[in-house]
């Protein structure tokens, strides 16, 4: 009964109140799929709202898409992984400051039985050219994101230029290409929170880790007050500054998932 | 197989067990689609309404162009929205991006082709039997036009519902526009997305199923309502 | 191939507003339907408008209501055009009650809200559809369906009353009931045009008869003049019950 009157109620209110969090002060914050997609914000958003009064509103996509939205002056501030971007992204003048907050690190999954046999591989430069040589399916992101980034840097990297019908660029992402390489029994290239976080492995399994290669960078950026004046630029910094304290580190530390520490903090 | 792979099971438990989390977003989604609806009702009824009286230089090309809008990707009109209310765009002041409004206005531009379109069908088909009988009682074309509105109210129920279902049903605008914020713009067929690309494949059917549920109750209701007012007024 | 017009319908007085059509025609898509026409109706009484099938019968009475405009040629009144109501073939209601279809004629006529339902109950009752008012219209039988269109007719008090075919699909109690309320409407006033094909109805009901074959009009006189001696082959065929084409 007291459900039907708040729809009722609800429904005939102009507001939009359905929110949860109550904060009248939120910051818009453009940011990867795989950090909320494995969980991440909704375990440290919280302890920032709670110290600040702060709300923060994820908005999650590529990496590619949220440098774009921030760019058109969309964004409070943005948390992506992909280092040399971020840094022409400054030198380009859009942003003000960078700093380190955390790492995880890429994988290889593939099929259990691991045709092409990565497993054996001591470096990722390795893997790559044994998928390449046999020919085993691959899925690749293809949607220019800083998974894709960099797979594509590490396919360079093995001198191999992958192409055939083996290797599919699904223009996808995290999530959508995990699911279409399960379908397709086939090796892809996806960062490690996403995949342990991932609910549909099927006959997937993590077959190849721990190069240095395979070293995955987050870091939080800080809007040009100059180029975006309207930005909530002392609330996004107050999240900025959050992130690499204490702390915020602790609460990066303390979220796991099936018991697995999924970001490593590393603020300086 | 474990009861947590089943959609049918997963679907149930979330109808059972709402909590505030599934309760806001269902709430939402239904406030969004129904605002986009009444949004686009009130434009698109008299507009297709005036397509059926009135004719026109151009008006077979705004009948096409209706028609066609009909199909109009659901993501190109969440594309359009977005560079519009984008703060680099023409309605940027406004900061509305990344807002439920944002996303009424996306379902708006979706859901008004398919009313409007179909409108001028139902009123046009009535206009052919009643245009003598109101001209003869002295109406103008303009003062026809509520009579005709409210003689179609049945047909354009259906019709409102058609435009109701493709607003409920669509991702690719509200998604884009919305920004599938937690707790603020994160609808049922965003929640369905996100729980695909997580791989969490039972709980992303279980919340179609709920969907489904929601919209067939509305359907029932309103066919329901339009059955009663029909047995009684023929 | 206008017949002059008669003595008689010269010499009815009344204070309706007489019609006059000068050389009024129609056409459609290249076709000429009513051949340019020159015709007075004036007076009191009913006109029939006779003729077979596709003679024109029906559009000249749309272009005399003015719902529809001729090719060429004028169609005007002697004055200010009076209230008018047109009674059709198949009977045209709106998907809301009996009573509800005729306040909504008075609402048209901008009556005042609250004497709306008083006056349509009164209609109600005199064409004996008061136990009908709350049914929806569109389920009433064609003979009340058709009285109610005369009901709302009723309503309007026009000083001329257009009738196209209104007892075409009906039985023969709700011809005659019908055929009372055209003479009902006659004795208050009003001046009845009404087209039919059924010989028997236009001699029952007919002062004067308005000839029609082929789109054209071929006599306009007194009703006995034309049953006892029509002045055209095709009139005489047609009493006769003969085929004409």
């Amino acid at each position: 009964m007291q459900t039907t009157t708040t729809v009722i109620a609800s429904l005939l209110g102009l507001s939009w109140s359905a929110s949860l969090l109550a904060a009248d002060d939120f910051i818009t914050l453009a940011s990867t799929t795989s950090t909320e997609n494995s969980g991440l914000f909704s375990a440290i958003i919280p302890v920032f709202t709670e110290q600040t009064g702060i709300e923060v509103r994820v908005v999650a996509v590529g990496t590619g898409q949220a440098f774009e939205i921030a760019r058109r002056g969309d964004a409070d501030t943005l948390l992506v992984h992909d280092t040399a971007g971020e840094e022409q992204f400054i030198a380009a003048g859009y942003a003000s400051e960078r700093l380190d907050v955390m790492y995880n690190d890429f994988v290889i999954v593939g099929p259990n039985d691991d045709p092409a046999g990565i497993t054996a591989s001591e470096r990722v430069a390795d893997a790559l050219a044994r998928i390449a040589e046999n020919t085993s399916p691959f899925a690749s992101r293809g949607d220019d994101s800083g998974t894709n980034r960099t797979e594509q840097r590490l396919w360079e990297d093995a001198g191999v230029a992958p192409q055939g019908k083996w290797y599919r660029e699904l223009g996808s992402g995290m999530g959508p290409t995990l699911n279409t390489a399960a379908g397709m029994n086939a090796y892809t290239f996806t960062d490690r929170a996403t995949w342990v976080a991932f609910q549909n492995p099927q006959d997937l399994a993590l077959l190849f880790e721990g190069d240095d290669a395979l070293f995955n960078q987050y870091g939080s950026l800080l809007l040009s007050e100059e180029h975006y004046p309207h930005l909530k630029h002392d609330l996004a910094a107050q999240w900025h500054q959050w992130l690499v304290s204490e702390a915020g580190q602790q609460a990066i530390a303390d979220f796991t998932v099936n018991d697995q520490q999924l970001f490593f903090p590393n603020a300086e | 197989m474990p009861s947590g792979d089943n959609p049918f099971y997963t679907a149930l438990t979330l109808i059972l067990g709402m909590d505030q989390g599934l309760f806001s977003v269902v709430l939402l989604s239904l406030k969004v689609s129904l605002f986009a609806v009444i949004i686009a009702s009130l434009l698109a009824l008299p507009l297709g309404a005036a397509l059926a009286l009135w004719r026109f230089p151009g008006r077979n090309a705004l009948i096409v162009l209706l028609n066609a809008l009909m199909g109009l990707p659901p993501v190109v009109a969440g594309l359009c929205v977005y560079l519009l209310l984008s703060r680099a765009g023409p309605l940027g002041q406004f900061g509305l991006l990344f807002t439920p409004t944002a996303m009424v206005i996306a379902q708006v531009i979706l859901v008004f082709p398919i009313i409007a379109a179909l409108t001028r069908q139902q009123v046009e088909a009535l206009h052919g039997e009643y245009a003598e009988q109101l001209s003869s009682l002295g109406l103008s074309q303009l003062r026809m036009m509520p009579t005709l509105l409210w003689d179609a109210r049945f047909g354009l129920l259906t019709v409102i519902l058609a435009g109701f279902g493709r607003a409920s049903a669509e991702v690719g605008a509200v998604m884009i526009v919305g920004g599938n914020i937690d707790g603020v713009t994160r609808v049922m067929t965003t929640s369905i997305v996100l729980e695909t690309n997580k791989g969490n494949l039972a709980l992303a059917l279980g919340l179609g199923i709920v969907l489904l549920t929601l919209v067939t109750l509305i359907n029932a209701l309103a066919h329901w309502v339009s059955e009663t007012a029909k047995r009684r007024l023929g | 191939m206008n017949a002059p017009l008669s003595p008689y319908l010269r010499a009815v007085a009344s204070n309706v507003p007489a019609l006059r059509l000068e050389q009024a025609s129609f056409e459609h898509r290249g076709h000429r339907l009513l051949s340019p026409t020159t015709l007075l109706f004036s007076g009191c009484q009913r006109t029939l408008i006779m003729g077979p099938n596709g003679a024109g019968k029906s559009l000249l009475m749309r272009l005399a209501h003015g719902l529809l405009r001729p090719s060429s040629g004028q169609i005007s009144w002697e004055g200010k055009p009076p209230v008018q109501a047109m009674v059709f073939q198949r009977p045209v209601l709106l998907r809301r009650t009996a009573l509800d279809n005729l306040t909504y004629a008075l609402a048209v006529r901008r009556v005042p809200r609250h004497q709306r339902k008083t006056l349509a109950l009164q209609a109600l009752e005199k064409f004996g559809l008061t136990s009908l008012a709350k049914r929806p219209a569109r389920v009433l039988s064609g003979g009340e369906q058709q009285r109610l269109t005369l009901a709302r007719a009723w309503l309007l008090n026009p000083a001329v009353l257009f009738l196209d075919e209104p007892t075409s699909a009906l039985d023969p109690a709700a011809i005659k009931a019908v055929e009372d309320a055209v003479n009902e409407f006659h004795q208050n006033g009003t001046r009845i045009i009404m087209t039919t094909h059924d010989l028997h109805q236009a001699r029952r009901l007919a002062d004067d008869v308005l000839f029609m074959h082929n789109g054209h009009v071929l006599e306009h006189t007194p009703a006995q003049q034309f049953f006892n001696a029509p002045a055209s082959p095709q009139a005489g065929a047609f009493i006769r019950g003969e085929l004409v084409w």
